[in-house]
């Protein structure tokens, strides 16, 4: 296969993140990474847990004597948009929406796409083609427009955002999964296993899935914040969270209205879609150094 | 063989892909839950209207007749009738395929302008100030929302320092040009994240490749080792990344397009969903994936006009 067509971006995407994993460096700088990134996840998902606790506005309760207030008003933090809504309350209440994106679109599909990958690469033939014409098939339209294709027939809900995000993310892990099966299926220590006898279930779960999988979850730091991005891009467009639920990107595009007078209200809510985001690409590069060292 | 040798089985291949193209945009509208005709008209719904629209649509067919009607009609260059617009849907889409198109085009000649020496000088001075530089920066647009991106380049060139017009199309190219910076270049930067990085591996193992040290021990000077063998070598092994990732411009552009209110497809898009307008969600879903097909195949035939080893690979 020519490159044009045998690579996918997100294949691209994994390759250049394995291979920004080559260089060299020391074994504390390595760790480095994965922790700062683990710190700053963590740090954004207890702030939003704990939003009742921290903030103590409601994201929906109207202030009219106090709209548009600027940061560090007392008692606003970040101040109010039009309505007088604490702007540090909806970040805290709205990332709720956006961690659960980032966390439950992709898990859903790592795991199933990750099945199908190594189930479509083990036993090769009829169903594997099959499969790979339908990855293909996906690949052939730009994510974000099928996305909203699907979203728009099933109608915009934070639901039916899951629903589309599952039909169409699965393939790229399905895409890397099968790549890495394939290669690993003709390798001594499958042959060895299957030599000695045991069942396609064994030999796919225990000695192939093991040794392949950093492939996927390496990836799945990327997607992560590619669905992140999307959850906020969806928002953004009104097919996402409706209003009056806060959300990081509605609450961008609520901002958008009031760019000329309050430009804390589009701003901070993207600072924290990028906060959130280099949080997970950094978790990703510390993983890629640790899980595989070997690789230039 | 010819360098365009597998052209042929790649044709093949692309009319493989676009029959798939059709049935999945057709089954589209079958994820409409319920009755589509009562989605469409909504309150407004009356029996007559209802069978009106389901015979337009081809609903009261059996379904593989629905898929002769759609293919039929495709054939005949049409996509049925917009609810919205009470005019042909391919009308409607051939109004709106210009900005789409100069906006895919301006961002991909801004974003090669960008990465392709900031990738190529972060390759050459691994570890160094532009390389470390030029990965911060790329980590951080990496995360970036597009549309964010856009939002704050109006905040800081449209509202603050007033250089760039707030949205629209513009007239003739060089308002073209002018109205549509902003919107490229936000595109092009999320799309320059991709080049940088391959770019940048490529100069690093082309660097170490051994025509490189034949080409500096037949004295040839440096320079002209960098820009003759390394960096034709380089650009070379991204033209396949430039190609594919174009499908991820394509997507930027819907977003971009709506925080500049430009009349291009991907506003289009949008505005039809909340419309209810289906014919055209699946006719713009359509065209765009034909867009892709067709950028697709032109990177192929590009990679095999520059390096003839491309053309002569067999593969699968």
């Amino acid at each position: 296969m020519s490159t044009g067509w045998a690579a996918s971006p997100s294949e691209l995407l994994m390759r250049a993140a394995t291979r920004a994993a080559g260089r060299r460096r020391s074994a504390v700088r390595r760790r480095l990474t994965l922790i700062a990134g683990l710190a700053m996840l963590g740090i954004a998902v207890a702030a939003i847990l704990l939003a009742p606790v921290l903030v103590s506005q409601s994201p929906t309760t109207i202030d009219a004597l106090n709209p548009l207030a600027p940061p560090l008003t007392p008692g606003h933090l970040l101040g109010t948009d039009q309505f007088g809504r604490d702007v540090l309350a909806r970040i805290l209440y709205g990332g709720r929406i956006d961690l659960a994106i980032a966390f439950g679109a992709t898990i859903v599909t790592l795991v199933g796409g990750t099945i199908i990958g190594l189930v479509a690469g083990y036993l090769g033939g009829r169903w594997d083609s099959f499969l790979m014409r339908i990855v293909d098939l996906f690949f052939a339209f730009p994510f974000l427009v099928l996305v909203i294709a699907i979203i728009a027939m099933l109608g915009p809900s934070i639901f039916n955002m899951f629903v589309a995000i599952w039909i169409t993310s699965w393939v790229a892990y399905a895409r890397i999964m099968r790549a890495q099966t394939v290669v690993a299926k003709r390798q001594q220590y499958v042959l060895a296993a299957r030599a000695l006898g045991y069942g396609r279930l064994r030999v796919m779960l225990r000695h192939i899935l093991p040794n392949v999988v950093s492939a996927v979850i390496i990836f799945s730091m990327v997607d992560a914040v590619g669905n992140i991005i999307l959850a906020a891009s969806l928002g953004f467009l009104g097919l996402g969270a409706q209003p009056p639920a806060p959300e990081w990107g509605t609450m961008i595009a609520d901002g958008q209205n009031y760019i000329l007078s309050a430009w804390w209200l589009a701003t901070i809510p993207g600072l924290a879609v990028v906060f959130v985001g280099v949080a997970f690409s950094l978790i990703g590069d510390g993983l890629a150094d640790i899980l595989r060292p070997g690789d230039r | 063989m010819s360098r365009f040798g597998s052209l042929p089985r790649r044709l093949v291949h692309v009319v493989i892909v676009l029959f798939g193209i059709t049935l999945v945009t057709f089954f589209l509208l079958r994820l409409i839950p319920g009755d589509p005709a009562l989605a469409i008209l909504g309150s407004s719904y009356t029996r007559a209207r209802a069978q009106a629209i389901d015979a337009g649509l081809g609903l009261d067919r059996p379904i593989w007749s629905q898929y002769g009607l759609f293919m039929d009609r495709l054939f005949h260059g049409s996509l049925g009738f917009s609810f919205f617009y009470h005019e042909p849907t391919t009308r409607v889409i051939l109004r709106h395929i210009p900005p789409t198109l100069f906006l895919v085009a301006y961002s991909a000649v801004l974003a090669a302008l960008i990465s392709l020496p900031i990738g190529f000088a972060a390759g050459l001075h691994r570890g160094r100030v532009i390389d470390q530089g030029s990965r911060v920066f790329f980590t951080l647009s990496f995360a970036m929302p597009a549309f964010w991106l856009g939002i704050i380049f109006i905040l800081i060139f449209s509202v603050h320092v007033p250089v760039f017009p707030i949205s629209g199309f513009g007239s003739g190219l060089i308002g073209h040009l002018y109205y549509l910076f902003l919107p490229a270049l936000t595109i092009a930067l999320g799309f320059s994240t991709v080049l940088v990085r391959s770019l940048r591996t490529a100069t690093i193992s082309t660097l170490h490749a051994e025509f490189v040290d034949t080409a500096q021990m037949k004295g040839i000077p440096w320079r002209q080792v960098l820009r003759r063998h390394v960096f034709r070598n380089a650009v070379l092994a991204v033209v396949a990344v430039y190609g594919v990732n174009l499908a991820f411009l394509i997507s930027g552009t819907v977003l971009v397009e709506n925080v500049f209110s430009l009349p291009g497809l991907g506003t289009l898009l949008v505005n039809s969903v909340s419309d209810r307008d289906y014919p055209v969600v699946q006719g713009v879903t359509l065209v765009f994936a034909v867009l892709i097909v067709g950028i697709n195949l032109l990177t192929d035939v590009v990679q095999a006009a520059l390096d003839p080893r491309v053309g002569q690979e067999i593969g699968t």
